[in-house]
């Protein structure tokens, strides 16, 4: 295949190093700096896809990120990407792509019965055609449109490659390297300034690199290298292609994506595929350009109607023709430039000029070179289905109402020009109010609102002379305010070619007879019958309109559609464009990766993994492992075919039989110091703890402001000034900011110190009948027995050697202690309990045993304090105190919290003795009552019980109180289960508390 | 993301800090009688402004501490920030 549409010479691509690449299955060849889109008309393929709604061909409107059209599916290394632009894609050896949204191919595309039918498709259709008849939704229309919608597939695979955050802080960050760019990033530099310039293309020089100019006696191009030559050899300077400043957050941050890799064929060892900036910067200076505005006339979406900069952008820098036989439309002197350019290089092309007489130094060049010029003249259509082949062409009226009669020429491509649109995106994304330029017809940026400058053709100035004396000034006087150096720039001389005023005019009128679809929005097939039929139905404000009709939406976001939509409601509706005001502009400017946004928090890395000194021991050890918040802890130890069933259930009954022991390093742990402790301990928990005395450890319940409770936990008194807190795990953080904010904003008289000490500290928890035997091999220098370390003592001792702390408390509801020691001796400990313990059958227990035991006993923990239950509700109301107050005390006499039916914990026995209740089910009355059934309480928590070998269930129940005895049924539409139950005591196994004191 | 003047460890981003609400809600004394309607005001009712908010921040992955800060809620401009105990005119 050759390149019969690349011309001779010519060009920024490397003509030696040739690459070929596949598109749709067919290898064609390129050159490096290629893009693949620039490659592919250097082919002659003018047809990639089909249009989102009607299916109709698509061909290349732009050259760069204004592209709506061409968006393909990218193969590269084995992976694919969907969504990529093919006019951003630059090209590289073995490159695959694919076309999307066609099927079976994108010369014969199904779908494109749409656009037969396309009276059905109208503005709205998604509201008004899939409403009914209601059953139809889910098994005809919703598959049917998730099969039509879409651009591209999303790859199912794991996401191999890396992806990098930088966080970054300068002094001026520049979006866009075109003129204004590099102007004021030079004087900004040259004044010592910290500068990132960023710039999305692979090249540097914006429309200097297409431009016919000179400045200070070089071309565009060369300043444009010798500028960038210069900085990038600046210390303070950072220079960056490829990388797209996508969005303007609060505080003059800006996000910035990197495509560090995407333009070689595999990204290298050690490098990211792409890289996300966080910038702050003090200055910012956007010189992001603009985008062609398309004139609109019928089937102007043909493949070849492109847009007049694209065609040129592509002859210059690709040494590419978009056609050999160009007609150029144009309302402004710009499609001059394109057919100066074609001319150059032996095309002959022909202007289409609206206006009447225009005179201009450009213009004179075009007649002098012999280009043939249509004035008052338009295209009312353009012909041909996947390529244009002719134009319908007529004389205008000077009122732009009437058309003459209609000629018919041949050519290959449509080159269209309607002025130009500033892109304003990160400024108005600042929060910078646009504001209307009359000049230019469209917006640009108002008064600044963070710490940004708009320079440039975002600006709304499009001569090159005013360009860079702003620019050079901008650079020059917002690094002065920082850095205090005012070294001036010399101005280079500048030499550009004079233009005439654009000419209002940017919708062709209907012929009579004629009904052509005439786009507005070409990546959402938005027409203007769409737009008219909007506001004929009542739809007036612009953000209504747009998501009515989808005009502007999607990853183009109107970039090329915007303003042409807004002169259509602003004629309908007789308003003046400002009146009508614009959509708002979102970042990200373009898609960007969901790879790039997440970075390297993925998979494992997405979170911190904790894990207790022990954890190699367990894992050793066959333990499986749970997710407790960012805990690792084991569930069970698995011995042989275990079932985590089974294991659980092993694991229990060794505690209620002989002695378990399970690793709570986990809980988290406050050290408390000061003289006022006992003071907050008091004002924070709701029973008494003035007279605690040392050595002694006390359980207790802290409630937030509103009643609820908040957690609960034991805290020992360590000496006279000193506690140690424990909280429950998933609770460690929020109860320290908790005790923070009571000590610096509410209490600050209160002299009290408090850190965590969850890391600091490795604990085990050694419970059953014989754990005290246990703790006299442990300890055998120590008292251990009832009375030397009753319930609820606390003792600090020497386990061989190591300091060791032993609370003698309880969770399993078994005599229990739990031996605290310093983190790296944590394992050393759990060695020793287990060495020790095997003559009394120890064996470690995980936290599924955990649980089995505290439910059975009626201990409640984070299911039953869900953060919407009070004392009352989890049977804690005999710890609050009636003498003191405490946080959340006066919440108490709520009518809701104090109501005789209030909820409370209960327990629940299948009358079966077998069914295993699901939890998070509903307890009901009756089981056949008419839905919606009401719910009297629900299962918060289930377990095997050891003890009495039958399914044991803790809920909270209404009236629960009284409910002791009664007959229920648990509902659990999940799991589709009905199960008759009796309600009992939330206190299943030792009611009466004898084994922890025993 | 916010840049928010720890007035102990300076500039700092937004991500550093968790939000704790209005600053200007003082608790009611322990064991003082109140009425329900000035404890509902302390435990639920909030302005939600538009504009001027001095609310407070915790300053939770750098110096622990809470801070005041002084924010337009409309705009996000941050026009200062206090230590917990500085006085504020």
């Amino acid at each position: 295949m050759t390149q019969k549409f690349r011309i001779e010479n010519g060009g920024l691509i490397n003509r030696d190093k040739k690459l070929s690449f596949k598109f749709n299955g067919k290898t064609y060849y390129g050159y490096e700096g290629d893009t693949l889109a620039s490659a592919l008309i250097a082919n002659g393929v003018h047809l990639v896809g089909r249009s989102f709604k009607y299916h109709r061909p698509r061909g290349f409107f732009g050259a760069g990120v204004d592209e709506p059209y061409a968006i393909v599916q990218l193969y590269r290394n084995n992976e694919t990407e969907p969504n990529i632009k093919a006019t951003e894609q630059e090209l590289f050896e073995g490159l695959e792509a694919k076309s999307v949204n066609c099927w079976p191919s994108v010369n014969f595309d199904i779908g494109a019965i749409n656009n037969f039918l396309k009276i059905f498709l109208p503005a709205g259709f998604y509201y008004k055609t899939f409403m009914w008849p209601k059953s139809f939704w889910y098994r005809v229309y919703e598959p049917f449109i998730r099969k039509a919608a879409g651009l591209g597939v999303a790859s199912t695979k794991h996401d191999k490659e890396r992806y990098e955050h930088k966080y970054e802080y300068c002094d001026l960050l520049i979006a866009g390297s075109g003129p204004s760019g590099l102007a004021s990033a030079y004087a900004a530099a040259k004044n010592g300034a910290r500068v990132i310039l960023a710039e999305d293309k692979p090249r540097f020089g914006g429309s200097l690199l297409t431009s016919d100019v000179n400045i200070g006696n070089q071309s565009g191009e060369d300043w444009a290298n010798s500028i960038i030559s210069e900085l990038k050899e600046m210390p303070n300077v950072v220079v960056k292609n490829r990388s797209q400043v996508f969005g303007y957050y609060d505080h003059n941050m800006l996000v910035m994506s990197e495509k560090v890799s995407d333009h070689l064929p595999k990204t290298k060892k050690y490098h990211p595929k792409q890289r996300l900036w966080y910038i702050r910067a003090k200055e910012v200076l956007i010189s992001s350009g603009s985008i062609e505005r398309p004139l609109v006339f019928g089937n102007n979406d043909t493949p070849g109607v492109m847009l007049s900069s694209a065609a040129k952008e592509y002859l210059k820098v690709y040494g590419v023709l978009v056609g050999k036989n160009p007609l150029v439309f144009t309302n402004n002197d710009s499609g001059y430039e394109t057919a100066i350019e074609f001319k150059k290089n032996g095309i002959n092309p022909i202007i289409l000029d609206s206006r009447v007489n225009p005179q201009s130094e450009i213009i004179d060049e075009a007649i002098n070179l012999g280009i043939k010029i249509k004035f008052s003249h338009v295209v009312v259509a353009a012909q041909g289905y996947k390529k244009v082949s002719s134009a319908d062409i007529a004389k205008i009226s000077d009122d732009k109402k009437q058309l003459g009669t209609i000629e018919n020429i041949k050519c290959d491509c449509i080159c269209v020009s309607g002025f130009w649109t500033p892109t304003i995106h990160l400024a108005s994304q600042s929060g910078n109010k646009t504001k209307f330029k009359e000049e230019i017809d469209a917006f640009v940026p108002g008064t600044s609102k963070q710490n940004e400058t708009t320079l440039g053709a975002a600006n709304g100035i499009f001569t090159l002379e005013e360009t860079l004396k702003d620019s050079f000034m901008a650079g020059q006087d917002l690094s002065k305010k920082i850095t205090n150096n005012d070294n001036k720039i010399p101005f280079p001389n500048v030499v550009e070619k004079k233009s005439s005023q654009h000419e209002k005019f940017w919708c062709v009128p209907l012929p009579k007879g004629k009904s052509y679809k005439r786009f507005l929005d070409f990546q959402n097939d938005v027409a203007v019958s769409d737009v008219e039929i909007a506001l004929k139905e009542g739809y007036r404000s612009i953000e209504h309109v747009k998501r009515y009709t989808t005009l502007g939406m999607a990853t183009d976001q109107g970039k090329t559609s915007n303003l042409n939509g807004l002169q259509l409601v602003s004629e309908i509706e007789n308003k003046v464009v400002p009146a009508v005001g614009h959509t708002t502009f979102r970042p990200p400017y373009t898609p960007i990766s969901i790879g790039a946004i997440v970075g390297r928090e993925v998979g494992k890395h997405s979170k911190p993994t904790r894990k207790s000194p022990m954890h190699l021991w367990h894992e050793k050890n066959n333990a499986v492992f749970v997710d407790a918040g960012v805990w690792l802890r084991p569930r069970y130890y698995r011995q042989g075919s275990e079932t985590l069933f089974e294991a659980s259930k092993r694991e229990a009954k060794n505690v209620r039989t002989n002695v378990g022991v399970c690793d709570v390093t986990t809980l988290g742990k406050i050290d408390i110091k000061g003289p006022d402790a006992a003071e907050l301990l008091n004002r924070v928990y709701t029973n008494a703890w003035l007279k605690l005395p040392v050595g002694k450890a006390r359980y207790g319940v802290m409630l937030r402001e509103d009643g609820i409770v908040m957690d609960d936990g034991t805290t020992t008194r360590i000496s006279e000034n000193h506690y140690h807190m424990t909280t429950t795990t998933a609770q460690a953080a929020n109860v320290l900011s908790h005790l923070e904010y009571y000590l610096q904003l509410v209490w600050p008289e209160l002299n009290v110190n408090v850190v965590s000490t969850t890391e600091q500290w490795a604990g085990a928890a050694i419970a059953g009948p014989k754990s005290r035997k246990l703790l006299e091999k442990l300890f055998p220098n120590n008292d251990v027995s009832n009375e030397g370390l009753p319930f609820m003592g606390y003792m600090e001792s020497d386990l061989f050697g190591v300091k060791a702390r032993i609370f003698r408390i309880s969770f399993s509801g078994e005599l229990a202690y739990e031996v605290n020691v310093e983190s790296d001796n944590g394992h050393f400990m759990w060695e020793k309990i287990i060495e020790l313990g095997q003559e009394f059958q120890v064996q470690p227990y995980g936290t599924e045993a955990l649980s089995t035991l505290r439910i059975e006993m009626g201990h409640v923990a984070g299911s039953e304090l869900d953060g919407r239950t009070i004392s009352y509700d989890t049977s804690l109301e005999g710890l609050i105190s009636k003498k003191k107050d405490f946080i959340g005390k006066r919440s108490l006499n709520r009518e809701a919290f104090t109501s005789s039916d209030r909820q409370k914990i209960v327990g629940v026995v299948p009358l079966d003795k077998k069914t295993s209740i699901p939890e998070g089910s509903h307890l009901v009355k009756d089981a056949k009552a008419p839905l919606p059934n009401k719910k009297l309480g629900h299962i918060s928590a289930s377990c095997w019980s050891v003890e009495h070998d039958n399914p044991f269930s803790l809920a909270i129940l209404k009236n629960g109180k009284n409910m002791i005895g009664e007959k229920l049924f648990v509902m659990s539409p999940l799991k589709n289960k009905i199960i008759p139950v009796e309600i009992v005591s939330s206190h299943y196994v030792d009611p009466k508390g004898e084994r922890v004191r025993s | 993301m916010l840049h928010i003047k720890c007035p102990h460890c300076g500039m700092r981003s937004q991500n550093e800090f968790s939000y704790g609400g209005d600053a200007s809600i003082k608790r009611p004394e322990l064991n003082k009688e109140i009425s329900d309607e000035e404890w509902d005001n302390f435990v639920y009712n909030r302005k939600s402004l538009r504009g001027k908010h001095l609310e407070l921040w915790q300053h939770l992955s750098g110096c622990r501490q809470w801070i005041k800060v002084e924010r337009d809620t409309a705009t996000h401009e941050i026009f200062n920030t206090y230590k917990a105990d500085e006085e504020i005119f």
